[in-house]
């Protein structure tokens, strides 16, 4: 016998895994069919799957574009897929998809809430993305008068002098500082008020009336109007909710007291209250003939109550602030506004983002309850649209349209959030 | 306007009542527009259109009237009310005058401080069943499932039919029309029941429209007409006296097509009407044209009623009560001497 032991010169090369455990298959068995449970699990998601599939996937299939009515949009799709097929009458959408973006808004001047939202956005970016260039900043500023006066038109020296309010805030602040600490604001605050009431109406009346003509608050509507609402409230609530909450937490005790009784007060109520208040109680309180914007007073209840909760937000992160970050802040000299300025709000304002951005969907959202006290905003104009006799009685189309279109906002401000919050991740590098 | 927007906030608040109201009518010449609050949707009564211009049997009525005080059917602002707001934006000045079908009663006249001047339609509650129930008259609604809104005077109403006649039943409670829709289609209820018109506009649209039939029996009585504020009386007379003269137009013949040639009509009081003798129009403070003007905007009652409620509509709401009392309706407008 010849001896020779055989003995492996090279490695096995690896086996393929067994079919059972690669690829989809593979895949499935471990996520989907693991255990019984599992199993039951599976399919039932399945059916419920196929079954809501069944009924979307058809409804939308079959929609109809082209009709001028709800009647002749079940009889086209009666015709084209037999009796008793669902569809959807999008025709609707197609025809006042319009009046669901501007409202009543003059369609000669559609050009300028369209500006306006392009702008919003412009203004927006540096604000959102901090690798653009610092000076777009200016531009950021100035927007709020620009896309007022695209708005509602009317004369450009009108904003014009509102912002001049800021500039005499800001030359009285510079006067002021050589007084004791608590002069500047309240001398920026008193002049910037006294000069709103009493010498921008005159001044903006007193230059040429150029500008745009002009459109009155009654003609917004749609998404226009929830946009309008919405981005001011959400623009102005947090700089209020700033104050408020440091207000809150100040050692002075009549600016604590009214911070807390302001946000106790108006977190206690619900927002619809305050909507009536708007439409009601103000109109009755004011003299006859006082020319109080409705959408003005609107934009100023939404703010409040959004601000109240923006606080509360805020508070829970300068309350999530180790004590170490204050004293550090004193330590090195800092006074109260600059420790508040460069230390605690850039911190606490990092881990309230959560809350924030929510706070800022959830006021987003809250729009459509001005449609309760008559104003034409989406879901308000859903009804107007439904009485008219064409599209009487069209209900799943309507309010899915307006759905689709909240989701796309709320799901744009939800997914920066999260960009923002891996952005500034400060624990991993 | 616009600068009014931002000042008004400020001055507003400043100004204590400094700007007292001048009568409606000066205010309203003044500003050259005519603030109407209308429905924010209700099929055939007030409605916008894809344009966004405001149609419907309300509407007109803002028209003519605009048109009586302006001279131009087109110089209204329509405010859009809900139930809640309509009252109160009349009251506190927002709106000059209120069109959204709303019942006059008692305690709104008197109470309220609002004056209504005029029914420009006479509604009453009615039930809407389906032909398979194989009811006929509400009377043999015994044991019937009823859709009803809740916190209206229609749940009143039922539950005082049902008692009258000895019979019971079982509310079924919806928010909306949108919801009364989905409940009585679904099958959720036997009958439902709302202002007859609304019932009318509802079944329109439905999908098989014939399939359903509105009951005979009327069990309430719904007046509803425009409202203005209380303690202007030159206003109210005006506002009056428009809807009057569109009545009057159709019960003497006068068209929106045969409007000029009825200027040179013998039959003195339409003469009267149209201004071409007397001058009844200066009497209120407006010019001598102005029925002929509100007529010109939409037509007179009939051809209002006929182009946006009437039969052949979706609404498809025959004149009934409000047929001319000529005719066996409760329509009867004062004399214009």
């Amino acid at each position: 016998m010849d001896d020779v032991a055989w003995t492996r010169t090279e490695m096995l090369g690896p086996e393929a895994p067994p079919a059972s455990a690669v690829g989809i298959v593979g895949w499935m068995r471990a996520n989907l069919f693991s255990t019984w449970l599992n199993v039951i699990l599976t399919v039932a998601a399945l059916g419920a799957i196929w079954l809501l599939a069944s009924h979307i996937v058809p409804f939308f299939a079959h929609s109809v574009w082209n009709a001028s009515s709800y009647s002749e949009c079940r009889e086209i799709v009666a015709r084209t897929w037999g009796e008793g097929a669902s569809g959807a009458c999008l025709a609707v959408i197609r025809e006042r998809w319009k009046q669901f973006f501007f409202g009543f808004y003059p369609a000669d001047y559609y050009w300028r809430p369209t500006l306006a939202f392009i702008l919003m956005f412009v203004a927006l970016a540096p604000v959102l993305f901090s690798s653009l260039p610092r000076k777009m900043l200016w531009f950021s500023a100035i927007f709020p008068g620009v896309a007022y006066w695209l708005l509602w038109g009317g004369s450009i020296f009108f904003p014009i002098a509102i912002y001049l309010g800021f500039v005499a805030g800001y030359v009285a602040f510079r006067v002021a500082e050589r007084g004791p600490s608590f002069l500047p604001p309240l001398a920026a605050a008193v002049v910037t008020i006294v000069w709103w009431l009493f010498i921008a109406g005159p001044l903006a009346n007193l230059l040429p009336d150029i500008g745009l003509p002009a459109v009155q608050s009654k003609q917004f509507g749609g998404f226009m109007l929830s946009m309008t609402i919405g981005v001011t409230g959400i623009a102005f609530s947090l700089p209020l909710g700033v104050l408020l909450a440091l207000g809150r937490r100040s050692d002075m005790l009549f600016v604590k007291w009214i911070s807390v009784g302001f946000i106790e007060f108006i977190r206690g109520v619900p927002l619809i209250t305050l909507l009536l208040v708007a439409s009601f109680l103000l109109n009755i309180f004011m003299p006859p003939g006082t020319n109080f914007d409705i959408i003005l007073r609107v934009i100023i209840m939404v703010t409040l109550f959004a601000a109240a909760y923006m606080a509360e937000v805020i508070r829970g992160g300068l309350a999530a602030l180790p004590r170490g970050q204050y004293e550090g802040a004193d330590s090195l000299g800092l006074n109260y506004w600059q420790a508040t300025r460069l230390v605690i709000m850039p911190q606490a304002l990092k881990i309230s983002i959560p809350g924030i951005v929510n706070t800022f969907i959830g006021l987003f959202k809250d729009t459509t309850l001005v449609a309760i006290i008559g104003l034409l905003d989406p879901v308000g104009l859903i009804t107007s649209i439904r009485a008219n006799s064409a599209w009487n009685g069209i209900v799943w189309e309507l309010y899915g349209f307006v759905g689709f279109m909240f989701f796309i906002c709320c799901f744009g401000m939800s997914r920066y959030s999260q960009y923002l919050e891996r952005r500034l991740r400060t624990d991993r590098h | 306007m616009h600068k009014g927007i931002l000042l008004g906030a400020f001055a507003g608040m400043a100004l204590a009542a400094g700007a007292a109201s001048a009568g409606t009518l000066d205010d309203v010449k003044a500003r050259g527009t005519l603030k109407c609050g209308v429905n924010a949707g209700l099929a055939g009564f007030a409605a916008p259109d894809a344009s966004g211009r405001w149609e419907g049997f309300d509407v007109a009525y803002c028209r003519a009237l605009a048109a009586a005080v302006l001279g131009d059917a087109e110089k209204v602002e329509f405010t859009p009310t809900t139930t809640e707001t309509r009252f109160t934006a009349l009251v506190s000045g927002e709106i000059d005058v209120l069109a959204r079908n709303s019942t006059w009663t008692f305690t709104r006249d008197v109470d309220l401080k609002l004056d209504f001047i005029g029914v420009n339609y006479y509604d009453g509650q009615g039930f809407m069943v389906s032909k398979d129930l194989g009811v006929t008259s509400a009377k043999e609604l015994d044991g019937a499932t009823v859709c009803i809104q809740t916190g209206t005077t229609t749940e009143l109403n039922l539950a005082d039919f049902f008692k009258t006649n000895g019979m019971t039943y079982q509310p079924v409670p919806i928010q909306t029309e949108a919801e009364a829709r989905q409940q009585f289609l679904g099958g959720a209820c036997d009958a439902y029941t709302t202002d007859a018109s609304g019932l009318a506009a509802a079944r329109s649209g439905y999908p098989n429209p014939e399939n359903y039939i509105i009951l005979p029996e009327i069990i309430s009585k719904e007046p509803l007409g425009p409202v203005v504020r209380h303690g202007d009386n030159q206003w109210a007379d005006i506002g009056r006296w428009t809807f009057n003269a569109l009545v009057s137009a159709e019960e003497l013949g006068v068209t929106k097509a045969n409007l000029d040639e009825m200027k040179g009509s013998q039959n003195p009081e339409i003469r009267r009407l149209l201004g071409v003798e007397g001058s009844l129009g200066k009497m209120f403070g407006l010019n001598d044209d102005w029925a002929y003007n509100a007529i010109k905007a939409g037509g007179n009652y009939g051809e209002i009623f006929a182009a946006t409620i009437g039969e052949g509509t979706p609404s498809n709401l025959a004149r009934g009560l409000n047929g001319q009392w000529t005719d066996g309706g409760l329509l009867y407008s004062p004399p214009f001497r």
